[in-house]
């Protein structure tokens, strides 16, 4: 047993931070410290810095770009990324739809999407989720209805993240009835430039806008665009969930996240004394950070187990759980530490960083309740993993 | 970065797991408990003979010269089978005590003698007040012609009754609390002036409360330096809890298996009660606090073996123990909720289970002790 990295992926390691000292722009990375909303140039500049790099698709194929990397290495990359505060990758073309495609997609459709994918140049976004389909995804109802070369698309999709500034949406549409609602589905690649996509923002308890509904009347879909069979797209659905990232416990952003807390409350005062001083606050705070430490441990032994080329399964579900959850306390620790300020909103002096961090934490508090919501909710996890690894 | 036990490690973990299976399993551990001494000779010198008593010890004194990561799956099979025997205060206290403290003459004289399962030892420490303190002493040792006399009270000494020899901490200087001060002897617990009031514990062990009035021991009997024994006693005592971690995650993999079979064949309702999510959702709760408390227990036991920096070691070890405790109380409570009323009876091994886990969780200190220490020995800005 060794618990520490190898000689070559310490190595590594320093190789990742002293590229992301000299390359992360320091106003991306401020923006992201601060939590102000990225905007599509911002996500794009950072996308195709990495891809001039050749490190924006680490897990392709080798031919179609990736690195080669193992997953430590993999790991390392993200977890670094993270914590040196660079933009979040926009996971729907690059660690969604590429990797369905590579295994799904035909030749034409592998070389038609991906070197858009890799170079940023296409935007991609997911419609999963309809305002009736959820945690339960199957029960979707957008059709898609073949006449001759098209598919016409009728429906709705909603939660839909960054589809206001999507080239592309990938969907699970239904595209015959069925017994079972599982059977029927088909996964269709739609250009969002198509006549009768409409979208419309939902803007969060934030006021933040990431997050839309988008439309399709009488979309018409060519049938090239189809990925996999006719009906067989919950396989892909499958897939997919199976193919999850192992960088969804998101550490390195987390460890950023408990430094910049320590700060806040090495410089907060409680009766005169730092509230981090203080044992009531002092003990939440190093619960999050045990958690935080355990969870790191946990995802390394995880991989460890992956370095066979297994699969991950139930692993992810519970990194996901685990990870989401420490998020979610460190927003809130945030929110007990500024105390009464938090009730700050904007407009706010931008010259005063504390404005500007009091006024920022009840938002990300707001906002990150989304963690244990989105990409499975934490209690579909939970089923994951009884059924899984539980066989219940 | 490897997490696998070496082949060494696993070829030991799985002759110790036969061994608990095939001699120590749940009637057996019951008899040896209702026994008048409370432990097994006959176990102590099977477990010499495979070794794992002086795994931990150098090659010269008899040993292997292995570390708590090699002792880890040994803990892990004595949590599952749950061993009452006084292994750890033995092998990962008294045996290390000696190890890192005693004179050359006594090591060679000790050492050797529980490689080979012919000595037992207990760690007399624990005083009335002093909770998890480790300076709090009150015990005095006052120097005499030819060595110390020892005066006082410690209390719940685990292993006491079985062991022949004794680990005392008395104040040789300083009061109260002070780091300074503290000392270590090596007692007998035949010496004149040595009485014990021996009990059982609640998870099947033997205690006893010991009074020491005048004993006389010479001065060879000193471990360490008079009056710098805190160091050593933290140091060997964080050796222990990272052992005692790991021993918890075999307990509570025990549970968990245990739990997870009753799920899926106890029927309600005319259905599996595995079948309820509401129970589902518990039992990953379950397994998530397994997979966390083996991940903390790895660390702790890597960091008492490999980290030369107290402070740092210190935090790691608290962490885990703050993990381990939580899981502790987590996997045990909702074991016996999920079994319903079988898991209230002592006839099933999950009631025995919980309450190994429950005084695993206050064991060298509880939850809230070890954040606190922990957020002692943290740094306050870094993460």
């Amino acid at each position: 047993m060794d618990l520490d990295y190898s000689p070559e992926e310490r190595a590594f390691r320093d190789e990742v931070r002293g590229w992301l000292r000299a390359n992360l722009p320091a106003e991306l990375r401020k923006k992201v410290v601060d939590y102000r909303e990225l905007t599509r140039d911002d996500l794009l500049r950072w996308h195709k810095l990495l891809a001039a790099k050749g490190w924006i698709a680490p897990s392709w194929p080798v031919e179609w770009g990736g690195t080669g990397w193992s997953v430590v290495q993999r790991y390392i990359f993200e977890e670094e990324c993270g914590y040196a505060g660079a933009p979040p990758l926009v996971p729907f073309g690059l660690m969604m739809c590429a990797p369905v495609l590579l295994q799904f997609g035909t030749e034409a459709q592998k070389k038609r999407f991906l070197p858009g994918i890799y170079s940023g140049d296409e935007f991609w976004c997911q419609g999963y989720s309809e305002p009736g389909a959820g945690s339960d995804l199957a029960s979707l109802r957008t059709t898609a209805k073949r006449e001759g070369d098209h598919y016409l698309v009728n429906g709705q999709k909603t939660w839909t993240t960054l589809a206001h500034m999507a080239d592309w949406i990938f969907c699970l549409v239904r595209s015959e009835a069925a017994d079972k609602k599982q059977e029927g589905i088909s996964f269709l690649l739609i250009d969002m430039k198509s006549p009768g996509v409409a979208v419309r923002p939902l803007v969060l308890m934030d006021g933040g806008h990431e997050v839309n509904e988008v439309f399709f009347d009488d979309v018409r879909v060519p049938i090239g665009n189809l990925v996999h069979e006719e009906g067989k797209g919950w396989t892909v659905a499958k897939f997919l969930l199976g193919h999850e990232r192992m960088n969804t416990a998101r550490i390195g952003a987390s460890r950023r996240e408990l430094e910049k807390l320590k700060m806040l409350a090495a410089s907060e005062t409680k009766d005169g004394h730092p509230l981090i001083d203080d044992p009531r606050f002092r003990d939440r705070l190093s619960r999050v950070e045990i958690e935080l430490m355990a969870l790191e441990i946990t995802n390394l032994r995880f991989l460890d187990r992956l370095r066979g080329g297994r699969a991950p399964g139930a692993e992810v579900s519970m990194l996901k759980i685990t990870g989401t959850e420490i998020q979610q306390a460190l927003t809130e620790l945030a929110m007990q530490a500024v105390g009464p300020e938090a009730q700050r909103r904007g407009p706010f002096d931008e010259a005063d960083p504390f404005d500007a961090l009091a006024a920022s934490v009840a938002g990300r508090y707001c906002n990150y309740r989304k963690t244990s919501i989105y990409a499975g909710s934490n209690e579909i996890q939970r089923n994951i993993i009884a059924k899984r690894l539980l066989d219940l | 970065m490897n997490f696998d036990y070496n082949e060494e490690q696993q070829l030991l973990a799985a002759s110790i797991r036969r061994f608990v299976e095939r001699d120590y399993g749940f009637e057996t551990r019951r008899r040896i408990v209702a026994s008048g001494e409370g432990w097994s000779r006959e176990v102590w010198a099977q477990l010499a003979k495979l070794g794992v008593l002086g795994l931990a010890l150098s090659e010269e004194h008899g040993g292997f010269g292995g570390g708590a990561t090699d002792l880890a799956a040994v803990m892990e099979a004595f949590g599952d089978a749950l061993v009452v025997e006084p292994f750890l205060s033995t092998v990962a206290l008294g045996a290390q005590f000696v190890a890192r403290g005693a004179t050359p003459a006594l090591r060679g004289a000790i050492l050797p003698a529980i490689a080979e399962g012919r000595l037992t030892m207990a760690f007399a420490h624990t005083e009335r007040g002093a909770r998890y303190d480790l300076a709090r002493i009150a015990t005095r040792a006052r120097r005499t012609a030819d060595g110390y006399a020892i005066d006082g009270e410690k209390r719940v000494v685990l292993h006491a009754p079985c062991s022949e020899m004794l680990v005392v901490s008395a104040r040789t200087d300083g009061g109260a609390a002070d780091a300074r001060g503290v000392s270590l002897f090596l007692v007998e617990a035949a010496t004149p002036g040595v009485s014990m009031h021996r009990f059982g514990t609640l998870d099947g062990c033997t205690a006893a409360d010991i009074a020491l009035r005048d004993v006389r021991v010479g001065a060879d009997a000193l471990i360490g330096e008079d009056g710098k024994a805190l160091a050593l006693i933290e140091e060997v005592v964080d050796f222990a809890t990272a052992l005692l971690c790991a021993e918890a995650v075999g307990a509570i993999a025990y549970a968990n298996a245990a739990t997870l079979e009753y799920l899926k064949t106890r029927k309600q309702f005319g259905v599996p009660i595995g079948s309820f999510q509401a129970l589902q959702h518990r039992m990953v709760d379950m397994v998530i606090a397994h997979e966390q408390a083996q991940s903390m227990a790895s660390l702790a036991c890597a960091a008492v073996d490999r980290e030369p920096d107290p402070i740092a070691r210190k935090r790691v070890v608290s962490a885990a123990k703050v993990k381990i405790s939580d899981a502790c109380r987590r996997v045990s409570q909702e074991s016996v909720q999920l079994h319903g009323g079988m898991g209230m009876s002592d006839e099933m091994k999950v009631s025995h289970t919980f309450r190994r886990l429950t005084t695993i969780a206050q064991q060298f200190g509880d939850a809230e002790h070890h954040l606190e220490r922990f957020a002692a020995v943290s740094d306050r800005r870094r993460g």
